[in-house]
């Protein structure tokens, strides 16, 4: 997949508008609380994870990247049994770098999305397992196998899914 | 300074931010016991989602409610037949397990034992779960105005599911058997060995501080110890999947869950459960010994009528055991002459007081054979399946060794 380098000036910073920034989140977390009751194996996918991928990489803006992620990672924290932090400290990182990433890459292919996509859910497992094991104490064993299947079918979701949201773009 | 803070800003907010939340994770990790320092915020939160989740589960009830009173109505007579049948099968169940449950409470009333009973449950919907595949966690749609409170059992009627981790006015957490950080007392129910249920975190049971020198075998039944306190002891928890030796001493025992975790849809939580000695029925205090003659079978209160059925085999049976019997068998606890299985019992075979007691109705007949092995008819004390099975354990044949029977037939005048 040919992944090429774009200057400042060439790439499109988009903007959403208030209903799109706040109701794509929550409805993200909203699914994510729903459907693996009704469907088991959508627990597989990180909707929100996606959705943070999505608005980093659109906004190229690190800044409002991290803070987006903060946000939904802290959203889904507050819905789990766990102490809250660990969803956000990954889901921060992970918005940083998809926003520092946007701002150099030309992230509108469906293959680079792919690839960035599957790389910034093992990034956000590895920060989320470091957290999780050295701070919370939870017993989480690592599985490759299943790390990179659940990556990759979330990078086949979430590519679907920014198609989707392409439609919710506003040119600056 | 400012220079370098500027050329690095974006990398200063990361830091700062990740620096905000390992902090705050720090000193929620410190206070674990007090677990309601991020109660405000996790309202807020759950205030958000939960109300989509409710509306979402309104429809689906009632496109479901609709559906089934009007579109699946057809095979309904035949379902009510083959209910009814259910009933009847369950009553006649139901009566020998209370004489049993009697039993059992008499014992336990002479012992002093307490017994949890769950005296209130609440039943509740389930209208989400935590959102990760990580943690094993779901949301009901009852909280604290309804009576819920913290750590209180969830379960269904397959069995356990978990308890109340946090309550929020109108919606509650709660955390299941399988998540990683759960714990559950747990107990075999043939081999009563005791041990602690966690999950792992892929979601499977684990049992645990079960020693390898054990007998574990797949298919037994994992119960409720009721000794975390939470569940009540004998509520069904799983079935052993899986067996293998474990780290140091103990065995790695899988189990799996009695209540499909990855479906719920409607669950009971126990909001009051009461600890009581069971009262014997009669009211009065009953001695062991009392329970004991009870058990074993004696001389009918009007021996005229089983006497003049089979006069000679009560006798020939206590005489005709030979030197392990003795002529003459001294009373029983109660204070009534043993009889038939008196001789029996002392011929050698065990007081099984299952196999002497419970017969089956056809068992039960008063045939002069059957008085002759000692079985008494009196439904007082024998628990009788009218459908003609043992109602726990079959009736142990008499043993050619230990029975009675030969000699009695032959000594039986009819």
């Amino acid at each position: 997949v040919p992944i090429t380098y774009t200057s400042g000036e060439q790439i499109e910073v988009y903007r959403f508008s208030i209903p799109v920034t706040v109701g794509v989140p929550l409805l993200a977390l909203f699914l994510q609380a729903f459907l693996p009751r009704r469907l088991p194996f959508f627990s597989i996918f990180d909707l929100p994870l996606l959705v943070t991928i999505f608005f980093a990489m659109a906004r190229r803006n690190p800044i409002t990247g991290l803070f987006t992620g903060a946000a939904i990672g802290l959203m889904q924290d507050m819905l789990g049994p766990y102490p809250i932090g660990i969803y956000g400290i990954a889901k921060t990182v992970v918005g940083y770098l998809a926003s520092s990433l946007g701002v150099k890459l030309d992230v509108e292919n469906a293959g680079t999305r792919l690839l960035v996509t599957l790389g910034f859910y093992l990034i956000h497992a590895a920060v989320y397992f470091t957290v999780a094991r050295g701070m919370v104490n939870l017993t989480l064993n690592w599985s490759w196998s299943r790390g990179i299947l659940a990556g990759l079918a979330n990078a086949v979701v979430g590519v679907a899914l920014y198609f989707v949201l392409d439609k919710f773009k506003q040119r600056t | 300074m400012e220079s370098v803070l500027g050329r690095y800003r974006n990398l200063t907010i990361l830091v700062g931010v990740l620096f905000l939340q390992v902090l705050g994770l720090a000193v929620q990790v410190k206070r674990t016991a007090d677990a309601e320092n991020t109660r405000l915020i996790r309202i807020w939160a759950v205030d958000l989602i939960t109300p989509f989740e409710r509306g979402v589960i309104w429809v689906e009830n009632g496109s479901n409610k609709l559906w089934h009173s009007y579109f699946l109505l057809r095979g309904v007579r035949a379902e009510n037949r083959q209910l009814k049948e259910q009933i009847e099968q369950m009553r006649l169940e139901q009566v020998r397990l209370s004489e049993d449950a009697a039993q059992a409470h008499r014992l336990q009333s002479l012992l002093a034992f307490k017994e949890q009973f769950i005296a209130k449950t609440v039943p509740a919907q389930v209208i989400g779960s935590s959102g990760s595949d990580l943690s094993r966690s779901i949301y009901i749609d009852k909280g604290s105005d309804d009576g819920i409170a913290q750590d209180m059992a969830v379960i269904t009627a397959g069995g356990i599911v978990g308890k109340v981790l946090r309550v929020y006015p109108s919606t509650s957490l709660v955390l299941m058997i399988n998540d990683q950080s759960s714990g559950v007392g747990a107990l075999l129910e043939k081999s009563r060995l005791q041990g602690v249920l966690r999950g792992t975190p892929t979601g499977e049971l684990i049992l645990e501080r079960v020693m390898s020198d054990e007998t574990v075998g797949a298919g037994e039944t994992v119960l409720s110890s009721g000794g975390d306190q939470i569940f009540p002891k004998g509520l069904p928890v799983g079935t052993v999947s899986k067996v293998s030796p474990g780290r140091e001493m103990f065995l790695n025992i899988r189990v799996k869950p009695a209540a499909d975790l990855s479906r719920l849809e409607e669950v009971l939580v126990v909001t009051e459960k009461r600890e009581q000695e069971p009262v014997a029925e009669s009211g009065k205090k009953v001695r062991a010994a009392d329970i004991l003659a009870q058990r074993l079978p004696s001389v009918p209160e009007k021996p005229a009528a089983v006497a003049g059925a089979v006069p000679g085999s009560v006798k020939s049976s206590a005489t005709g055991q030979g030197s392990g019997a003795g002529a003459k068998q001294p009373p029983n606890a109660a204070g009534k002459p043993v009889t038939g299985t008196g001789a029996k019992l002392a011929g050698g075979a065990p007081a099984n007081a299952a196999g002497l007691n419970r017969v089956g109705s056809g068992a039960a007949s008063s045939s002069p054979s059957d008085t002759h092995t000692g079985v008494s008819s009196n439904t007082s004390l024998n628990s009788i399946d009218s459908g003609g099975k043992p109602a726990t354990a079959p009736p142990k044949p008499p043993s050619p060794q230990s029975s009675p029977q030969p000699a009695a037939a032959e000594d039986n005048p009819h």
